[in-house]
């Protein structure tokens, strides 16, 4: 038991319990918007791109968060247009993106002739190695994201069930919609130390399809899928560190127990 | 007698897909109290128009007013009630009660740290009343027949107390029983509520037997009338002569 709990007493394991559980909560709510609004492979698609930016910025030797975050950004945005002014499917725009994102991280990757420990561990994940900035920066993320889903949750609830009919209710659905990308892209970005790039989609995607099987109104959703994101980092984590295993893959697996509960409960409620 | 107000007036409205026209020089007046169905075979541009009469898409040229307004000026949302032909098409998993489906479009409106009043709460159950779903009110709405769930978007359409309905093929997917049972509802709307109804559908057979004014498109707009000129009309006989389910006139 001494061995599941020795992490918390360290500044690292503090630091890495802090900034999972921030972007757990991020990424759990903004999942839940993306699974019902048939999106759930834009963590994926950003994901991606982010991957072509890092490898930019060791290519160009400067500092991956900011080149990462601006990149996302721009991507989402970019995703968002396609979508709209292209009158492509929303997967579509996300495979154009996530394949050209990959390609030219490859690209730069194979120029600079090195695929460096740094963009492995952006890659894996690397919780234990999160810095104070980066815990600071997932904190205001997350209070961010709530105030955002707070403030607009009637719109969004509206937004989500029926794009159309609330667009031809008045609502400002485009802006709607730019504020959930945005902050996916961010979220993104920030989750790649806590699970990696490749597993983030996971991340966005597993608790809040869990919550979608027991949860009988959308509220109580978006209180679970949260609560099962932070207990699938706060477990993971301790596993991970108790049997020196991959900490971000451990969360994912964690996480994907907690589905499978919620699948089969659903599945004996159902039959 | 003084002559009913145009609620929507669509003028000189042209529309086109990569190019290719899909509206030609469209002029278009709905008036209150009318219950008007818009006609044509496939892809003859009826969806197209209805989203352009409700800002969803911008004409390529025209302009389109809503009770006086010019459309990117209009404001007055709530006199609007839109039922979608994707309207089913929700995720099944989406966590949401009749009820709350309904309260959608007041909470929506709703500042975020106002109470949702008692009044509106009513509101929604009046709504609920109308299309006959009060007793379903806390089922999931995926587990609704379509024909049920039809029911329960016409009850959200209509709980802001709209004064037009905007229907898009509101009957697909729906048995033929329920298709009469739901045309009487937009027909008690229409003459009890005194809801304008535009109605986008390819079935001829609605329109002898609920609809008062018809509209025809086939890019351009072929025909513009009453329902008794219409039947009357050479296009209601081309109409026919195409195959055209039709049912003697009842009201």
């Amino acid at each position: 038991m001494n061995q599941l709990t020795l992490l918390w007493t360290y500044g690292y394991g503090q630091r890495a319990l802090l900034a999972g559980v921030a972007i757990a909560i991020c990424s759990a709510l903004l999942g839940l918007f993306l699974l019902l609004r048939r999106e759930a492979m834009v963590g994926h698609g950003l994901g991606h791109v982010i991957f072509g930016a890092l490898a930019l910025a060791f290519f160009l030797r400067l500092s991956p968060l900011p080149v990462a975050i601006g990149t996302a950004v721009l991507a989402s945005g970019a995703m968002l247009r396609l979508k709209t002014r292209a009158g492509l499917h929303g997967d579509t725009a996300i495979a154009i993106f996530s394949s050209v994102g990959m390609a030219a991280g490859v690209l730069l990757v194979t120029l600079v002739n090195r695929f460096g420990v740094d963009l492995l561990s952006y890659l894996f994940g690397d919780i234990l190695a999160v810095d104070r900035g980066e815990t600071i920066l997932s904190i205001l993320l997350s209070l961010t994201v709530i105030f955002f889903i707070g403030y607009f949750y009637h719109q969004l609830v509206f937004f989500t069930f029926s794009p159309e009919t609330a667009k031809a209710s008045g609502l400002k659905t485009e802006k709607l919609e730019a504020g959930l990308t945005l902050l996916t892209a961010i979220t993104i970005v920030l989750g790649m130390k806590i699970v990696g790039l490749l597993l983030m989609t996971s991340l966005l995607v597993i608790p809040a399809a869990a919550s979608l099987q027991t949860s009988r109104s959308f509220l109580a959703a978006c209180l679970l899928a949260p609560g099962i994101a932070i207990l699938s980092v706060i477990i993971g984590l301790s596993l991970a560190f108790a049997a020196d295993l991959p900490a971000g893959a451990t969360i994912v697996l964690c996480s994907f127990g907690f589905f499978m509960v919620s699948f089969l409960r659903r599945r004996r409620r159902l039959f | 007698m003084s002559k009913p107000e145009a609620q929507v007036v669509v003028k000189n409205v042209w529309f086109a897909y990569d190019k290719k026209p899909v509206l030609k020089d469209i002029n278009l007046i709905v008036q209150a109290g009318d219950f008007l169905a818009l006609l044509g075979p496939n892809g003859a541009g009826k969806t197209t128009l209805l989203k352009i009469m409700l800002g969803l898409l911008r004409p390529t040229a025209g302009e389109v007013f809503l009770f006086g307004t010019e459309i990117h000026a209009f404001k007055k949302w709530e006199l609007i009630g839109y039922v979608p032909q994707t309207a089913t098409h929700f995720d099944p998993l989406f966590p949401a009660t009749v009820w709350e489906v309904v309260a959608m479009a007041l909470l929506a409106k709703k500042k975020p740290w106002a109470r949702f009043k008692e009044g509106k709460k009513e509101g929604v159950l009046a709504a609920l009343r109308v299309v006959g779903m009060e007793e379903r009110k806390h089922e999931p709405i995926s587990r609704l027949s379509s024909g049920q769930q039809q029911r329960v978007f016409i009850a959200r359409a209509l709980v802001n107390q709209p004064r037009i309905l905007f229907l898009d093929e509101p009957t697909t997917g729906i048995d033929a029983e329920t298709h009469e049972q739901f045309y009487n509802l937009l027909h008690y709307l229409n003459l009890e509520k005194k809801i304008t109804i535009i109605l986008v559908t390819h079935d001829i057979g609605i329109v002898n037997r609920h609809v008062n004014k018809v509209a025809c498109l086939q890019e351009n707009l072929i025909y513009h009338g009453t329902h008794d000129e219409f039947c009357r009309s050479q296009v209601f006989k081309d109409l026919v002569s195409q195959g055209n389910h039709v049912i003697s006139h009842q009201h």
